[in-house]
């Protein structure tokens, strides 16, 4: 299995622009050679004619729950989840228990990922102990350990003057701080989006300016420290364009939004369905149009999954009292090309972008690319073959989806990481 | 049974196909009315020497309130108790809802033991549709956090059309706090659809957004909004008022209970400027001096107390339907 030859593909691989039929070598796990034609010369070859090969997907936005909540995830199940939905990068979030806030617990999730050996996991750190929002973690050590960004996430920082310190200390390692942007006072007992769809059902509402107001707050200390924040999981139009404002004036800001965000809206949650329960809330017609305009126009930096993996009985509760979250990672990709690549929204390559090149270059990492002489990380893709989404079927421990039943378009046919198959 | 005309009763029965009953959004006026139809024919019987009739002998009704309630819980017990079903009361403080144990942990049990009707009352919006989908037992929402309290809304209707003769064309204002009252939402749901125009009025901080919309998706004109109390009363045929919780003070919605009277409590004086047959409603329990003077809580205008004994006929008509309904996952040969 030293050399193996993927052969007649469309590869798309926008960190090199490349987009067009190509066969691709591996030498070693690393991509050797990529050429209208490569003679065999005793490869193993996989047939890539009719499929899409595109750098392995990147997941910026991953909960794993391990350690603490075995019961909900593992990092093996999580991981070939991930390997499942094409990813063969995730960035685990540090809202485990213990957090991911020292040392200690960054090498366990590092050293697990590593025997299970699916896909490359890469820590996020905490900003603050304990995610306490109180005193910083120390940030050298944890990116020493080899976080790739540090956050509180689950958790917005909500005192000002910490954010502040926090950014301009991060400043000397390069890497962003990852916010839940969430005025928690503003947000404080609300389950779904404050609007019709909240009144009708009697539940407590999140009104978007929850977001909005600490992402205005947010840019402004990144102008004033020179910091770089990235925020998660954007959900209304109106952080998108303050986001966009702030790009333009040049802050050092980037941004993700997650599938689920660009295809539904709070109309998902229906009578009560604690699938659709998630945090930040699915919002109106409006603000999904905003993201999607933002994502086209680069104001999104990248597609991230929030996958946020719950035990089906905890999510089989009443709403006030079920988890935020979606399984996310094994209808990423689908959820993507349905609402944005079929209705000629986003190109392939475009699309590709926003789920493998620039999340890597985000996390500083040196996946999400087909570049010669790197790790072979990469997956084939059928983008005309249908499935329909049966989370019973899901490797992930979390079942819980609003897009169970849906029919999406594009099959996962094979994933490769460091030139090893892991799924397919 | 004399009084109790059984063909009405059967045919009532036919045009009810319901197994729950969960909230008045979802019925249709034909469904609202027929309900309130079985009620008048129920209404009799609690006016009897004995008050008893044996159309549910043989049933066992769970009243499962995870939320403490007194006036609702005793009107079902009594309702049940009158129909001769067996009847079984589960609160809070004496069970293992305390312990731990999911609803729907709770709800299998209970079911495990034969139980036919579940009345349930929770804090949490949506609880009795949770427990409906997975439940083969009947289930009636005896008010569910902020959602729906239907057989208030249904106790209002009743006890209007009583008083006027028709619900169709009065103009209803319900005042207070709408955000937190599911009585408010469930009444909104069943006037419109059944003809009234309503209004409702309250400071900002107690409106939720865009409720002027909720009502119009069954068709009709939705609800006006107003923050003025007098333009409420003028010309308003019903007057519905809330209960304003004490805790809606600390939450900082509104600065203080005497404000709140001053801007939106009853007062005799107010209602010089109603119209002269104006009706005078509060589901209870009424904050005397707070939402309601007591000069009116007991005066002319007032049926609080008709509402109460209205509201025994209603959950008979409900527990009495439901039963009887066809239900959908029982297969019987």
């Amino acid at each position: 299995m030293d050399r193996i030859l993927i052969r007649g593909g469309q590869v798309i691989d926008p960190a090199n622009q490349r987009d067009g039929r190509f066969d691709v070598l591996i030498e070693r796990g690393k991509i050797a050679d990529i050429q209208p034609s490569i003679p065999l010369n005793g490869a193993t070859v996989i047939n890539a004619t009719g499929t899409l090969v595109v750098p392995g997907l990147v997941d910026l936005h991953t909960h794993l729950r391990e350690p603490g909540r075995e019961d909900k995830e593992t990092i093996a199940t999580g991981s070939a989840a991930a390997a499942r939905g094409g990813f063969t990068t995730i960035c685990a979030m540090p809202n485990t228990t213990p957090p991911a806030d020292h040392r200690g617990v960054v090498d366990l999730i590092h050293q697990a990922a590593q025997r299970c050996g699916i896909v490359s996991v890469h820590a996020v750190g905490s900003i603050t102990k304990g995610r306490q929002g109180k005193e910083l973690t120390d940030f050298g050590e944890l990116f020493d350990a080899g976080c790739i960004a540090l956050s509180d996430d689950g958790n917005p920082v909500a005192d000002s003057f910490l954010m502040r310190r926090a950014l301009e200390y991060a400043k000397v390692f390069g890497r962003p701080l990852i916010q839940h942007a969430e005025d928690p006072a503003l947000a404080a007992g609300g389950v779904m989006h404050e609007g019709l769809v909240s009144t009708t059902l009697g539940l407590r509402g999140i009104p978007s300016e929850a977001e909005s107001v600490l992402v205005a707050r947010d840019l402004a200390l990144a102008e004033l420290t020179g910091g770089w924040v990235h925020v998660a999981h954007l959900s209304s139009g109106t952080s998108v364009e303050l986001i966009r404002q702030a790009k333009r004036r040049g802050v050092h800001v980037t941004c993700e939004v997650t599938p689920h965000h660009l295809a539904l809206t709070h109309e998902a949650v229906g009578t009560f369905e604690t699938r659709a329960k998630v945090n930040p809330p699915l919002r109106t017609e409006q603000d999904r149009l905003a993201l999607v305009d933002g994502l086209r126009d680069g104001t999104i930096d990248c597609i991230a999954t929030d996958h946020a993996p719950h035990t089906e009985w905890e999510k089989d509760a009443d709403f006030d009292s079920a988890p935020f979250g979606i399984s996310g990672l094994e209808t990423a990709l689908g959820v993507c090309v349905e609402t944005l690549v079929k209705p000629g929204l986003l190109t392939w390559s475009q699309l590709i972008e926003k789920l493998s090149s620039n999340p890597a270059r985000i996390a500083g990492l040196e996946c999400g690319t087909l570049g010669v002489g790197r790790e072979a990380d990469l997956t084939l893709i059928d983008p005309i073959a249908q499935w329909t989404v049966d989370p019973q079927r899901f490797a992930s421990k979390g079942r819980h989806t609003p897009f169970a039943g849906r029919t999406l378009t594009s099959v996962v046919v094979r994933v490769l990481r460091h030139g090893v198959e892991v799924a397919r | 049974m004399a009084a109790l005309a059984t063909s009405d009763l059967t045919t009532q029965t036919a045009r009810w196909t319901r197994k729950d009953l969960l909230g008045l959004r979802e019925l249709s006026a034909e469904e609202i009315r027929c309900i309130l139809q079985t009620a008048g024919s129920f209404r009799e019987i609690s006016l009897r020497p004995i008050k008893k009739v044996p159309v549910l002998r043989g049933k066992t009704v769970v009243n499962l309130f995870f939320e403490a309630s007194t006036r609702t819980r005793t009107s079902f017990e009594l309702a049940a108790k009158r129909l001769s079903a067996d009847i079984v009361n589960i609160t809070p403080q004496h069970s293992s809802l305390s312990k731990g144990e999911t609803v729907l942990d709770t709800v299998r049990n209970l079911e495990a033991l034969k139980v036919d009707v579940l009345v349930i009352r929770h804090a949490a919006a949506g609880v009795p549709h949770l427990i409906a989908q997975h439940a083969t037992s009947s289930v009636i929402n005896a008010g569910d956090g902020a959602h729906e309290h239907p057989t208030q809304a249904l106790l209002d209707l009743f006890t209007i059309q009583e008083k006027r003769g028709r619900i169709d064309g009065l103009n209803v204002s319900i005042i207070g706090d709408i955000a937190h009252s599911r009585v408010a939402r469930s009444n909104i749901w069943g006037l419109t659809k059944l003809g009234a125009h309503v209004t409702v009025c309250g400071p900002p901080t107690l409106m939720p957004p865009q409720i002027e919309q909720l009502g119009s998706a069954a068709g009709g004109a939705g609800v006006a909004v107003t923050h003025d109390l007098s333009s409420a009363i003028r010309g308003a045929d019903v007057l519905m008022l809330l209960r304003i919780q004490h805790e809606r003070q600390e939450a900082m919605l509104i600065p203080s209970l005497r404000e709140f009277r001053l801007r939106y409590g009853i007062t005799r004086e107010r209602l010089e400027a109603a119209k002269p047959d104006i009706l005078i409603m509060h589901p209870g329990p009424v904050n005397r001096g707070v939402e309601l003077d007591s000069s009116v809580a007991d005066g002319p205008f007032s049926v609080i107390l008709d509402q109460v004994t209205n509201g025994l006929a209603v959950r008979m008509a409900v527990l009495y339907l439901v039963s009887g309904a066809p239900k959908v996952d029982e297969e019987e040969g």
